[in-house]
This record gives structure tokens, C-alpha cells and sequence, in this order.
């Protein structure tokens, strides 16, 4: 037990540092001058000794060196300088985190909820047209664009219904639509392999079994099929921890939220290298962590995993 | 479900007619516009209203499809190609280079689709080129992953160990035997990751990295209609639902191609 955790903990470094490498490599192949763009303005009346320095600053000699200078800097929490701003990258993903996480995190919670009524009502209704429209309702989930079915929900429920305030409101009034519209494109993988997973266990000779003892259909969905089902449904689960981050990008942008997404946004369309790169390891660390505590769970939850290793 | 099948292909058949003939569709011009008619709503006349500077919408949802899908299969083109040759050197040679591979596939799936397609323009720069090449990269891990995983199940088949054992040289056997017979579910996934590129340079040109106005691509013409949003809904829903059914029939595509393929 202690061999697997060390293995995929070990594993989760290795992916997260090669993740690092990889994105630092790319954006220094950056052709454009993102620092020679920002300060070359003559309003700003830099000599070119002293952009020169500016340079130099942000640069530290060697290409080896600057690599093990912004890695070791990564490792100790210090991201470098946003070239845009001219202030630290941690301040600024400090100050855009927490609205992020908020979002995220209800975001998630709202998917998994959508997830587990789709399958649970596909699966116990014995109609079969309804079971065939839920099932269906996922396809359609992963085939709306996150940003137009946001600026649909404002148009719906804001403009039409008047139910949300476009600008103002309660913090929980604005946390609404950008919620929904985080969570649908998410809660479409989770509910999919959700319903799959309880069709798979009901095809079990078990379930036949427990019908046959009296169990009610409710109690064996809930109490057996369910519980079965749920293993790779966690898998699909972390595994949209990535999606989420990615997600709050258009969501950010569509309900002028200032989070991460936002922050993303705005370091594309400046060429901050600095702040891209600290973004993209953030989104990689926490798909890592995610996936490494859901492998974690996985013996926990299923003693026949834990009895196989 | 079969009508369902028939109306996904009639779906991307009609799109794909815009993106070639698109004059057939509509007589409107969708750069110029006639202020005088500006911001009408849906009609006989104008099947989706008009915009802002008074262009037929319906006309520049119909002109766009040619910047929309050929994107796609830009991006489709780059993941497949870059994908499937990775997954098919990792999952025929086996050994050293197949963990290389897959570490290298697991560090770009621990990067989630958008952004890597935002680093990658980043350094490529905007543009519709560059937004389709961005998201092509996005999708090579996927590629990789499933190709390999085929290329292993078909390699321990019989008939290609009676192909090495009857003389066959690598790179042929690999070809003529291994090539075709794991390509059936690559290409189900490629029409999956067709619709996923509409979705994903759609938000791509909505974040405003892709065509530069006013040029009619899905994703600006959808930002384009946010200004509007209080008084002319047909601006931004009515393109956005036909990028729903082109990405809704790529996935009914994708399936039935997938299950014929198993």
C-alpha cells in the first residue's frame, strides 16, 4: 500500500515537473518581445540601457540558468514578475484564486448533482422514452458552447425573467449563471459514465439475486448498484478538475468575473509569459493532486483493490 | 435511432454546402450591410434577423461555415497525423520508446485542451491558422493514447504474427496489417474531435484570438451579439444553435462510426 502511494506520488512530480518544462520551453520560444513591446513606448522615455537592464532583470543569463533559476523559483512559491503589470505573479493569482475556487468548486458540486439525477432517474425509470431523452441529455451537455449558453442564461434570466441582476445583486445571486454555465459542459463525462457504470452492474448476476430476496428497486440501485458504479465515475470525476480551470476561462470572460480564467485572458492577450506559465502549471498541479487523491480513494472505497495489491 | 443518424449527416452535409457554395443559401452580402435595415428581428426576409449595421445574420452564419470547418479539419488534421504517429511508434516498438511516449501523452492530458491551445497561441500569435493549429495540439494526446492502445491490440493478433513470421519487414507489416485494422476507432474519435474543434475555435474566436472582424466566423459573430443582448436575442442564439447541431451531429457521427468499427 505504502509502495503504490509513494509510486503514483512520485509519478505525480515527475508529470507535474515535466508539465513545467514543458510549458517554459514552449513559451521562451515566444518570437515576439513581450518585454520590447511593453517598454519600447517613447512616452515611457526608457534609454536602451535601460530596457537593456529591464532585460536583464527578468532574464538570468544563460538559458540553463534561467531555467533552474525559474524552476527553483517555482519551487519555492516565487513566480517571477507579471510583464504586464510589473507585479509579482503570486499576487496576482492570490488576488484571482479565491473567486475562482468559489466558482469552481460550485461549479463541481452542481455537476456531480446534474450527473447523479440524470443517471439515477435514466436508470430507475422504466419509461422508455424518458430514459432515452436523459440519456441523451449529456450529448447535448459536451455540444453547447460554455460561453453562448452563458450569455443565453443572461439573456433568459436576467433580461427576459429578471430573476438576476446583470450588474449588483447578492454575491450568491452572481455566482448563479456563471455556476450553471461551468457546471453543464462538466456534469455531461460525469453522468455519462455514471449511467454506463449502473447499466454494467445491473448486468451483474448479484442484482437478480437481491431482487429475488425482496429488496425494492430503489434499495438495490442506492444500496448496490449505485455504490458499485461509483469507482469509475470518480475516475471521470477528477479527471474534470482540468476542464474546470479551463472552463472558468470562458465563463470568467462572459460574466466579467476577475478570477484565474480572467487572468488567463488577459495574459494571452499580453504575452505574459510569466503569469501563462504560472497558470499552467497551477491547472496541471491541481489535476495532478486531484488524480493522485482519486487512485488514493480507489483501495479505500473498493477492499477487493486492496486485497489485489 | 436510425433518423437521428440520417438528420446528423444531413446536418454537417448542409454545412458543408454553405462552407462550398455558399451563394446557393443566400443572396445576402455578410460584410456589407444596409444600416436602414439594421437590427430586425427574425423573419421571412431575414431568416435570423439582422445585426447591429444592418447584415443579414443568417448570411454570415452560412459564409463563416467555410472559416469554421475548415478550421476543424485543420485542427483534426494536426491531432490525427501528430497523434496516431505517436501512438503508433509507441505501441509498435514497444520498450523504452512507448513509456516515452505515454509520459510525454500524460504530461499534455494534465494540461487541460484550452489551455494548452492558449500557450500555443501565445506563441504562434492569433489568427484562424493558428487557432486551428493550437487546437489540433490539444488533441494529439487523445489521439495518441487511443492509437496505441489499438496498434497493441491488433500487433498480438494472429494474422500479424503470421505476417512477421512469413518474412513481412517492419514498416510493411505495420502498414498493410497494423495501420488499417486500428484505424477504426481513430476515426470515430477524429469525427468526435471534429465537433470538439467547432466548439473549441468557436471559443477561441469568441475570446477574440481567431478571425479578425468582419470576418463571419461562429465564435465573433457570437461576440458580436453580446452588446445587443438586452434587445436582440436572435444576434447571438440563433448562431450559437448551429453550432450545437453541427457539434450534436459530429458526436452521433462519431458513435456510429465507432460502433460499426467494434
Amino acid at each position: 500500500m505504502t509502495r503504490y502511494l509513494l509510486t503514483r506520488a512520485g509519478q505525480a512530480v515527475l508529470v507535474l515537473w515535466a508539465a513545467f518544462t514543458a510549458s517554459y520551453v514552449l513559451l521562451q520560444l515566444l518570437p515576439g518581445d513581450s518585454i520590447l513591446i511593453k517598454f519600447q513606448n517613447p512616452e515611457l522615455g526608457l534609454s536602451p540601457q535601460q530596457i537593456a537592464d529591464i532585460r536583464a532583470y527578468y532574464s538570468g543569463g544563460s538559458p540553463i540558468g534561467e531555467y533552474l533559476r525559474t524552476l527553483s523559483g517555482f519551487l519555492t512559491g516565487g513566480f517571477g514578475y507579471s510583464i504586464d503589470t510589473g507585479t509579482p505573479v503570486v499576487e496576482r493569482l492570490g488576488e484571482a484564486l479565491p473567486e475562482t475556487a468559489r466558482l469552481a468548486s460550485a461549479a463541481f458540486a452542481l455537476a456531480v448533482l446534474l450527473a447523479v439525477v440524470i443517471a439515477f432517474v435514466a436508470s430507475y425509470s422504466r419509461t422508455s422514452w424518458l430514459r432515452g431523452a436523459l440519456l441523451s441529455v449529456p450529448s447535448l451537455f459536451i455540444s453547447v458552447p460554455a460561453f453562448w449558453l452563458g450569455i443565453l442564461l443572461i439573456q433568459v434570466f436576467s433580461f427576459r425573467l429578471r430573476l438576476v441582476p446583470v450588474i449588483g445583486g447578492g454575491e450568491l445571486q452572481q455566482l448563479v449563471l456563471p455556476v450553471v454555465t461551468l457546471a453543464v459542459p462538466i456534469s455531461a463525462p460525469i453522468a455519462q459514465v455514471l449511467a454506463r457504470g449502473i447499466d454494467q452492474v445491473y448486468a451483474q448476476p448479484f442484482v437478480p439475486v437481491i431482487a429475488a430476496k425482496g429488496a425494492t428497486r430503489w434499495w438495490i440501485l442506492w444500496r448496490h448498484v449505485a455504490r458499485n458504479a461509483v469507482l469509475p465515475t470518480l475516475t471521470v470525476a477528477g479527471l474534470t478538475f482540468g476542464e474546470l480551470i479551463a472552463g472558468s476561462v470562458v465563463t470568467e470572460t462572459v460574466f466579467g468575473r476577475n478570477g484565474i480564467g480572467r487572468l488567463t485572458e488577459q495574459a494571452v492577450t499580453a504575452q505574459d509569459t510569466p503569469v501563462m506559465l504560472a497558470v499552467v502549471v497551477l491547472a496541471a498541479a491541481v489535476f495532478v493532486l486531484v488524480n493522485l487523491v482519486v487512485d488514493v480513494l480507489f483501495p479505500v472505497l473498493d477492499p477487493r483493490l486492496k486485497a489485489a495489491s | 435511432m436510425r433518423a437521428g443518424l440520417i438528420l446528423s449527416w444531413t446536418v454537417i452535409a448542409v454545412v458543408l454546402l454553405w462552407a462550398v457554395v455558399p451563394g446557393l443559401f443566400t443572396g445576402y452580402d455578410p460584410i456589407a450591410g444596409v444600416p436602414v435595415e439594421k437590427l430586425q428581428a427574425p423573419s421571412g426576409q431575414h431568416l435570423f434577423g439582422t445585426d447591429a449595421v444592418g447584415r443579414d445574420v443568417f448570411a454570415r452564419v452560412v459564409h463563416g461555415a467555410v472559416n469554421s470547418l475548415s478550421g476543424a479539419f485543420v485542427a483534426v488534421a494536426v491531432g490525427l497525423l501528430l497523434g496516431t504517429l505517436l501512438g503508433l511508434l509507441a505501441g509498435s516498438l514497444g520498450g523504452v520508446t512507448d513509456a516515452a511516449v505515454m509520459r510525454v501523452v500524460d504530461v499534455l492530458l494534465s494540461v487541460p485542451g484550452l489551455l494548452l491551445a492558449l500557450v500555443m497561441i501565445i506563441l504562434l500569435g492569433p489568427g484562424t491558422v493558428n487557432v486551428a493549429v493550437a487546437v489540433g495540439v490539444g488533441s494529439v494526446a487523445a489521439f495518441a493514447r487511443l492509437s496505441r492502445s489499438e496498434v497493441v491490440r491488433v500487433r498480438r493478433t494472429d494474422y500479424v504474427e503470421a505476417a512477421f513470421g512469413s518474412g513481412g519487414r517492419f514498416t510493411a507489416v505495420l502498414w498493410r496489417h497494423v495501420l488499417p485494422n486500428s484505424l477504426g476507432p481513430v476515426v470515430a474519435l477524429a469525427a468526435l474531435q471534429f465537433g470538439v474543434a467547432i466548439l473549441a475555435i468557436s471559443t477561441l474566436g469568441f475570446l477574440g484570438y481567431g478571425a479578425e472582424p468582419p470576418t463571419p466566423e461562429w465564435g465573433l459573430l457570437i461576440a458580436e451579439g453580446r452588446n445587443y443582448l438586452a434587445t436582440s436575442w436572435w444576434l447571438t442564439t440563433l448562431p450559437g444553435a448551429v453550432v450545437v447541431a453541427v457539434v450534436l451531429a459530429a458526436g452521433r457521427i462519431s458513435r456510429s462510426i465507432a460502433k460499426e468499427s467494434s
